[in-house]
């Protein structure tokens, strides 16, 4: 991502060119064995302090990536550049201590934190494993409790005696004792209740300001990711195809994708709701097995040609501002089209 | 990504939300079952009898003490038997005899197919192959065929049987725990447990293994009832204990020729009902204590 | 079209568990006229999804329904078995969340919708059967409906498998279509594809449509009436531009004011603060009373009822001055 206004400082995550494929057997008995491309050459940057969401539906990637970036998944190439170190060029014993500087919150807190552990056990482990001082890491955790609201004696509990949030609160915690500098947050609040995921991103929000944190967020709810993050990548089978700030993406949307995406997430707003114009995509998106020629996006876009099919649309400025890969960019506000005139009763 | 927050029927599952059970407390909920309370008050009778039998036992296992064949009178509570010999008290010899070996192959398979199935599961690869071939091997022979061969390959005698039978049952267990290993290895808390920079051993201690041993554990506890009929078929079929032990599949054997004289062989099969009996017991209770998801339904 | 079709009174639902009863459904009033869509919004365990089960007589058997429903005036509850099935699939169609499992996996989707069909018009030929198997897959905008009725449930993908219910659930011409979460389970541009055909069927058949659904962005969208359940009880009932714009109940204000929104940015959410009750330990007044930031004495200790206040009906004591006084306490806040 160019960022013009922050090109002088040293990003504090570098993604470049990032491919993480898995081997598959394509269904059949006498299916073969394949390659599926879940990363298919992704880069961005993240600065300090500053959220990137990667937004997009099931199987285009994203979780991958931030695994790939927080390295519970080796990639099979490119670079990850964090903090100025590559990790690909460390060994086991140096990225095991390297960790302590970007953790990983997980969408299931349920299945995230383990069953036979209690809390505090949970939240010592970390801190055991990076050898600081029990008298230390008590007292971290002591803050940390009583910054995300759970209470001392909660830490003698199991994980199975507290709700979904307050689990998740416990994950975030658990995140947070190493003090490490990213979090890629995958899906913190999909699993959860409406009214707890606003504490919850409340939380996120109040963590990233006080403690100076930077924040990969994995979504697939575009409301979740408009209301926290300051840029935004949206990811189609594979690769970023488009990204910018949050209101490049969201209101001069220029990737048919993105468009097609805004207009079918639902806003909460009767008159609002009724009165957008729809974009309602054909079919299903493809397989990434075999995903298809040119842009992958072609099979299920209105606007596609033959040039679609032959050539991949690369993601560069077409002269808007922000990134797009898209061969006929068009710059649309699909959250609100017409200057509406809602009187809105009160 | 789906936003799972919604299932029908388990909608209605209120929090758990009970202050502090602790472990004490689940182990009071567990005697209470009336399933593994029998069984656990069979298990210590037997306990008891196997500690102290040689201090209160009415006669001695292997003295002729009275007239051959006597049915059950006040004297001899189970009879005596061709030699003259009380089968009470040879009954109550015997657990020392069956139980210990029971537990012995028990812990020794679940021992050797523990290390093997959490090596094969959590490393993958070749040594999964390399374990689970030897397993599927092992366990294409019936159990009790298996055990006789090996057993007579290496002689008569119980300590040929233990190893016979640890070599039928370990794979069971090996196949137990790689698969529950396997499904572990899936959560979400390991690649937790990877993202804090924890080592595969500690993964696979910490993380892996005591949330993989529950399947391990019941089985275990059901198989002892098993050891003890493999032995005792061992024992009748001349392969384990030798004669005059007071072995009950032996006993059996004996008892077996006198066919009239019915308390000689059915004494020691009432025994190892209720040992059988006690250890399923336990096992049935344990498996619906553990099983998280069925309790909570 | 403003006859009454599917009416429940007092509508209650308990679950025996160990050691007590589960109060999923605390007396529920819906009513469903004809050709309408009414949305029951709730979060887990509020037990929206409950209350349709109970009246189709769908529950697990540690289930005690009791109070009244009735359907086109015949009674729902405790209807004998032969009469629930006959409705279901019948005159009421069913979509559920996850149509993998409520596929059967060894019958192609043709021969499951044909099934559907044959249960409920034994007399119709084979060959009319088919005709109109691919009539309804054509219907829910499935691509060469010819073929694709020889496919197995897991050879579709998850939006297509809805569409297939979809068709199940709407091949008897029912007059109400009843959908649990039809597309939480979906992504969004499958969910978009999902909703217009729901909507367009809707049009073309003149059914009424119950929707069930933890999402308020999908309810804006295609309901007319909105039922809000919290605790197994609706707090508060209108239209749905009424209950957007003019709610009464503290707990519907607080899940909007707390709801992120793709078209503004900046705005804080505010948390509705707490959880919910526990169902087997509810407290002896409202239910919302330990989260509700205008609570009085009296919502301690008496229960409210459903009462119209302007144009919704709402469950609440301090109705209307309720989300008035939320709104001076946020101005002071801010």
């Amino acid at each position: 991502m160019t960022d013009l206004t922050q090109a002088a400082a040293q990003p504090l995550l570098k993604v470049r060119d990032l491919v993480k494929s898995f081997p598959v057997r394509s269904s059949g008995f006498r299916g073969g064995r394949g390659l599926v491309h879940a990363v298919a050459g992704v880069s961005f940057d993240l600065h300090q302090g500053q959220t990137l969401s990667l937004v997009g539906e099931s199987g285009c990637g994203k979780s991958t990536t931030a695994r790939c970036v927080v390295r519970i998944l080796d990639p099979t190439s490119g670079q990850v550049e964090f903090d100025g170190v590559d990790l690909g060029t460390l060994d086991a014993a140096a990225l095991r201590s390297a960790r302590s500087k970007f953790q990983m919150v997980f969408q299931d807190p349920q299945a995230s934190l383990n069953p036979r552990m209690t809390v505090g056990e949970i939240l010592a482990e970390p801190l055991k494993i990076h050898h600081i001082p029990g008298a230390e890491g008590r007292e971290r955790i002591r803050e940390l409790m009583s910054l995300v609201q759970l209470r001392s004696a909660d830490l003698d509990r199991y994980p199975h005696q507290f709700s979904g949030g307050q689990r998740q609160r416990i994950g975030i915690v658990r995140a947070l004792v190493l003090e490490p500098k990213l979090i890629a947050l995958d899906e913190p609040v999909s699993a959860l209740d409406v009214s707890i995921q606003a504490e919850i991103i409340r939380l996120l929000e109040r963590l990233r300001d006080q403690l100076g944190l930077s924040y990969l967020f994995i979504a697939h709810d575009l409301s979740v990711v408009r209301h926290l993050s300051e840029h935004v990548a949206v990811m189609y089978l594979g690769k970023i195809v488009e990204s910018g700030t949050n209101d490049e993406v969201y209101e001069q949307s220029a990737h048919p994708y993105t468009q097609a995406l805004l207009a079918a997430a639902p806003i909460p707003d009767p008159l609002i709701e009724r009165s957008r114009d729809r974009i309602v995509l054909a079919g299903d998106p493809p397989s990434p097995i075999d995903p298809p020629s040119g842009c992958h996006f072609r099979t299920r876009c209105w606007k596609a040609q033959d040039r679609c099919a032959e050539e991949a649309p690369v993601l560069a400025d077409p002269g808007i501002g922000h990134l797009v890969a898209c061969h006929f960019p068009e710059v649309s506000n699909v959250i609100v089209q017409q200057p509406v005139d809602f009187r809105r009763p009160t | 990504m789906t936003v799972a927050d919604e299932s029908s029927v388990d909608d209605f599952q209120p929090q758990p939300a009970e202050p502090d059970p602790g472990r004490k407390r689940s182990w009071r909920k567990l005697v209470r079952r009336p399933q593994i309370a029998f069984g656990l008050i069979v298990c210590f009778i037997w306990l008891v009898v196997i500690l102290t039998v040689h201090w209160w036992a009415p006669y001695d296992p292997y003295e002729s003490v009275g007239d051959r064949l006597q049915p059950p009178n006040g004297d001899f509570w189970f009879g005596t038997d061709a030699l003259g010999r009380d089968v009470f008290t040879r009954v109550l010899y015997g657990a020392r005899q069956s139980l210990p070996i029971a537990v012995a192959v028990i812990a020794s398979a679940v021992l050797i197919g523990s290390v093997l199935g959490a090596a094969a599961g959590f490393l993958g690869g070749w040594v999964d192959r390399v374990v689970m071939r030897l397993a599927d091997v092992t366990m294409a022979f019936p159990a009790i065929l298996l055990a006789m061969a090996v057993a007579a390959a290496l002689g008569p005698g119980l300590k040929n049987g233990f190893i016979a039978m640890v070599i039928v049952w370990w794979p069971i267990y090996a196949r137990l725990l790689r698969a529950q290993v396997i499904a572990v290895k899936q959560r979400e808390h390991i690649e937790s447990a990877v993202s804090i920079g924890a080592t595969q051993g500690r993964i696979l201690r910490k993380h892996v293994l005591p949330l993989s041993f529950t399947g391990v554990l019941v089985n275990a506890t059901m198989d002892l009832g098993q050891v003890v009929l493999l032995t005792a078929s061992l024992s009748f079929l001349g392969l384990g204990a030798l004669p005059p032990a007071p072995e009950w599949g032996a006993m059996i054997t004996e008892g077996a020729k006198y066919f009239y004289q019915w308390w000689i062989a059915v004494a020691p099969g009432v025994a190892m009902v209720t040992v059988v009996l006690a250890f399923n017991f336990l096992g049935d209770g344990l498996r619906d204590a553990l099983d998280v998801k069925a309790a909570t339904r | 079209m403003n006859e009454v079709l599917l009416q429940t009174r007092d509508l209650g639902v308990e679950f025996a568990v160990s050691g007590g009863a589960v109060h999923a459904v605390r007396g529920v009033d819906i009513d469903v006229r004809r050709g309408e869509v009414v949305g029951i919004v709730g979060e887990s365990g509020s037990g929206k999804s409950a209350t349709m089960l109970a009246l189709l007589g769908l529950l697990a058997p540690n289930a005690k329904v009791h109070g009244s429903a009735s359907f086109n005036g015949i009674e729902m509850i405790g209807a004998p078995h032969e009469q629930l099935r006959a409705l279901r699939g019948g005159r009421i169609g069913m979509v559920f969340q996850d149509p993998m499992t409520s596929l059967n996996p060894v019958l192609t989707v043709g021969r499951q919708i044909a099934e559907a069909i044959e249960v409920h018009q034994p007399t119709l030929r084979p060959k009319r059967v088919m005709a109109r198997v691919q009539e309804l897959l054509e219907v829910v905008a499935i691509p060469n409906a010819s073929e694709r009725m020889r496919a197995y449930p897991h050879e579709l993908s998850g939006g297509m498998r809805q569409r297939v219910m979809i068709a199940m659930a709407v091949a008897n011409d029912p007059e109400l279509i009843i959908a649990d979460e039809p597309t939480t389970a979906l992504d969004v541009t499958i969910q978009a594809q999902i909703l217009t055909v729901l909507a367009d069927l809707r049009s073309r058949t003149n059914s009424a449509l119950v929707i069930i659904t933890h999402d308020l962005g999908v309810v804006a969208g295609v309901a007319d009436r909105v039922n809000v359940m919290y605790a197994g009880r609706v707090v508060e009932r209108g239209p749905v531009e009424e209950l957007f714009y003019r709610n009464q109940h503290p707990y519907t204000a607080g899940l909007l004011a707390c709801l992120p929104r793709l078209d503004t940015r900046g705005r804080d959410l505010e948390p509705i603060g707490g959880a919910p009750p526990l169902l087997d330990h509810l407290p002896k007044g409202c239910a919302f009373v330990s989260r509700c930031k205008v609570a009085e004495p009296r919502c301690h200790d008496v229960d409210p009822q459903l009462r119209d206040v302007g144009t919704v009906s709402v469950a609440c004591h301090v109705a209307p001055a309720a989300t008035s006084a939320m709104k001076a306490m946020k101005a002071v806040d801010a």
